[in-house]
């Protein structure tokens, strides 16, 4: 039998209605779409797949299960490497990562991966959750700062490995990212939730509301516990740095997107925190962080959403998947366009920005093609809101506090390939160590991180 | 959860309360500040930290009721818990001998000038103290603060304390008189530290003032509460809540508190609480 080309369809929310909700949009896969999907894979002997995702699962064997109808085995295929699978099989990007290196995708489309991965822990979760034996109490304590998908993840492998772990969140809620950052419609906080839930059960502490640095002193840390993992997140917004970038209606990604998620802001006045949101709202910069200001911004009723962006289409850092269903919910892409300047009313209130056309030219350093303004194409553009997506910088607070850690040029956190910072016991990854990147990226140097730790307490 | 183990009604509006949090008490030093959060449908409000009790893991807070936030917590009593209670945050003042201190405190801005009072008298300077508000009712913190100051001026706006007028006139008249001032401190509203900076600038003495711009996080995440300072973006969260009063475009943070007055209106009026 010839293998079918392209991917089995994943029901969605209908563009038109989802634009008014929050609900998630992708409904995942039913029991027998699973396994009509598993079965279009190869079973590849070299795997390559395997080689595209960042921590490694064992791609075709857990497909392998799911084809045959047993999930539960699966499920606990991937958790050998993933504890946060239905997180990484919802925000992944899987199109440049391990279906990325599908070899079907020569010939078609690959292996819907990502919705099986989906599929299989979203399974679980309804159906009860395994929680693994963990090894004997080591007797030595570690502490992890920040409960994103760096922390979260080394601290779940350094549980299971018998180690008395305690994460230390700065906000009210663990996740970092996961709940601050990316919407309910993308990724709901139910599943982050559960998917905390599953690293506490077993064993891990979560303390809230410490920043630590402030609440606690990095010294008493230092010495309380046997090895630290910094993972603070790129939590550093950027602006863009052009005249009337603080009038009223001009807000970061962050604080937009912590209203709206972290703080529930999209049910004011239910709840207490407000966004305000105008009929106009531009969105600056064209990554997953831009779309998901654009597509809120839709949900919180602007009756129009721009993204205005330097390059042009292809040079976009956003998913597929999230350009895709931008377009699809009616977000007005201007391309080749770059903000010069906001401009108020008497009130201090956002009421226009004058933008700049822009065209390409030679590569730069990124390799994209370096976008140069065209002379005199000045225009304005009326907006009532403006969302400045344009990236995160690592957050600075542990670099501040810890002076003789080793910084890099844009803030980071120095690490070797094994996490390691210059101070012996102290690791570092994610976002603090790489700058912006994927959960995938931050859950992979959660994993080797652990590794790492485990290593150096065998040896100390 | 943290507890609220003593509240004292300072006036009708402004409250004082004695909050259990020991990691906060241990290490919080004059200047920085807490983020609460009431309950489960709360938002994340900044107030500074007016005192602590080390041993007994307690921080005080004042607060003037304005929104839905302050009204809701001014109505818990005592044994009553609050959800979340994070810091100190931001950075602390910088507390040193500098010879004579102006500490000028306006309304609910006298709370947050009275751990640095303290703290300043501590080290040795001459401190000098202006205190501010509409009228008698409305003044806090008196006797507490004139216990740690060498001098102390009131000034109300309907004289029914003090002399009549407002803080920045007794400062004016200090400085007429010639007095040597070597700093001065002062925290209250956004208009008061725009004057006092404007008459300090003149006289080119160095002045301090505490920024209270809409905050989410609370620690450099957001930049909901960025000021200007010198031409240049700040986080007041993290690079303050203290700046140089001589750069800080007033202006502007007058606007962005502003932000979200309308919907600050509506949460009040649906909870029932003006």
């Amino acid at each position: 039998m010839a293998v079918r080309k392209t991917k089995y369809e994943m029901p969605e929310q209908d563009p038109k209605e989802r634009i008014k909700n929050f609900r998630e949009v992708p409904y995942g896969y039913d029991a027998e779409t699973a396994i009509k999907e598993a079965q279009r894979c190869l079973q590849c002997k070299d795997k390559p797949c395997v080689d595209g995702c960042p921590v490694g699962i064992d791609i075709p064997r857990f497909i392998a299960c799911i084809a045959k109808g047993d999930f539960d085995k699966a499920i606990e295929i991937i958790k050998e490497k993933n504890s946060l699978p239905a997180i990484s099989g919802r925000v992944c990007p899987y199109e440049e990562q391990c279906e990325g290196k599908c070899r079907l995708g020569k010939i078609g489309e690959p292996v819907g991966i990502g919705r099986l991965e989906r599929f299989v822990a979203d399974y679980e979760r309804e159906h009860g959750v395994k929680i693994p034996e963990r090894a004997k109490p080591t007797g030595k304590k570690i502490a992890v700062i920040g409960s994103g998908p760096a922390g979260l993840t080394c601290a779940g492998d350094l549980a299971k490995l018998g180690y008395d772990v305690t994460i230390f969140e700065a906000l009210h809620a663990p996740g970092g990212v996961l709940m601050y950052g990316i919407p309910e419609f993308r990724l709901p906080k139910e599943i982050v939730e559960a998917e905390v839930n599953y690293i506490t059960k077993l064993g891990v502490k979560i303390v809230y509301d410490v920043v630590v640095g402030k609440t606690i002193p990095i010294e008493e840390i230092l010495e309380e516990y046997d090895a630290v993992f910094i993972a603070t997140g790129a939590g550093l917004p950027r602006f863009l740095g052009i005249p009337g970038e603080n009038l009223n209606g001009i807000y970061s990604a962050n604080e937009f997107l912590t209203r709206v998620n972290l703080m529930k802001a999209y049910r004011f006045p239910e709840y207490d925190t407000p966004v305000k949101i105008g009929k106009i709202v531009a969105t600056f910069g064209a990554g997953n962080v831009a779309m998901d200001c654009a597509r809120t911004a839709l949900r919180l009723g602007a009756e129009k959403s721009y993204i205005i962006y330097r390059r042009s289409e292809k040079e976009m850092p956003a998913r597929d998947e999230e350009i895709v269903h931008a377009k699809e919910e009616g977000v007005i892409f201007k391309l080749l366009t770059t903000p010069v300047r906001f401009i108020g009313d008497e009130n201090g209130n956002l009421k226009a920005v004058e933008c700049i056309k822009m065209k390409l030219g030679e590569p730069d350093e990124s390799g994209r093609r370096r976008p140069i303004p065209i002379e005199d194409s000045e225009f304005k553009i009326k907006i009532d809101t403006a969302l400045i997506a344009i990236g995160q910088s690592p957050n600075p607070l542990i670099p501040q506090v810890m002076k003789n850690l080793k910084i890099g040029k844009k803030g980071n956190i120095e690490v070797d390939e094994y996490c390691r910072t210059n101070i012996p016991g102290v690791f570092a990854g994610g976002d603090i160590a790489t700058g912006a990147a994927t959960v995938i990226l931050a859950m992979g140097a959660g994993k080797k991180a652990a590794k790492a730790i485990h290593e150096y307490l065998n040896k100390h | 959860m943290y507890k609220i183990i003593e509240k004292q009604v300072l006036s009708e509006t402004v409250k004082l309360m004695k909050i259990k949090a020991p990691l906060v008490a241990k290490h919080a030093k004059p200047g920085q500040f807490i983020i609460l959060r009431i309950d489960e449908k709360g938002e994340r409000i900044p107030l500074t930290i007016v005192d602590t009790d080390k041993k007994e893991g307690l921080v005080t807070i004042i607060f003037l009721e304005v929104g839905k936030t302050t009204k809701k917590l001014g109505m818990l009593k005592e044994g009553d818990e609050i959800l979340n209670f994070v810091g100190p945050l931001g950075k602390p003042s910088e507390i040193e001998k500098y010879g004579t201190v102006v500490c000028i405190g306006g309304g609910v801005g006298i709370a947050p000038i009275y751990p640095i009072i303290k703290a300043l008298k501590h080290v040795g300077n001459h401190v000098i103290s202006i205190l501010g508000a509409r009228n008698k009712d409305l003044l806090i913190l008196e006797e507490d603060i004139r216990r740690w100051s060498d001098e102390l001026y009131i000034a109300t706006d309907d004289g029914s304390k003090g002399e009549k007028g407002f803080v920045s006139d007794v400062l004016q008249r200090l400085i007429n008189d010639g007095k040597k001032i070597d700093v001065v401190w002062a925290i209250g509203p956004v208009i008061m530290m725009k004057v006092v900076s404007e008459i300090t600038k003149k006289h080119d003495i160095k002045t301090i003032v505490s920024l209270n711009p809409i905050m989410v996080d609370g620690t450099g995440m957001c930049g909901g509460c960025r000021v200007i300072v010198g031409g240049e973006t700040k986080f007041a969260c993290v690079d303050g809540p203290e700046f140089n009063g001589h750069l800080v475009d007033y202006d502007n943070l007058m606007q962005r508190n502003k932000r979200f007055i309308e919907e600050e209106q509506e949460a009040c009026k649906l909870a029932g609480v003006i």
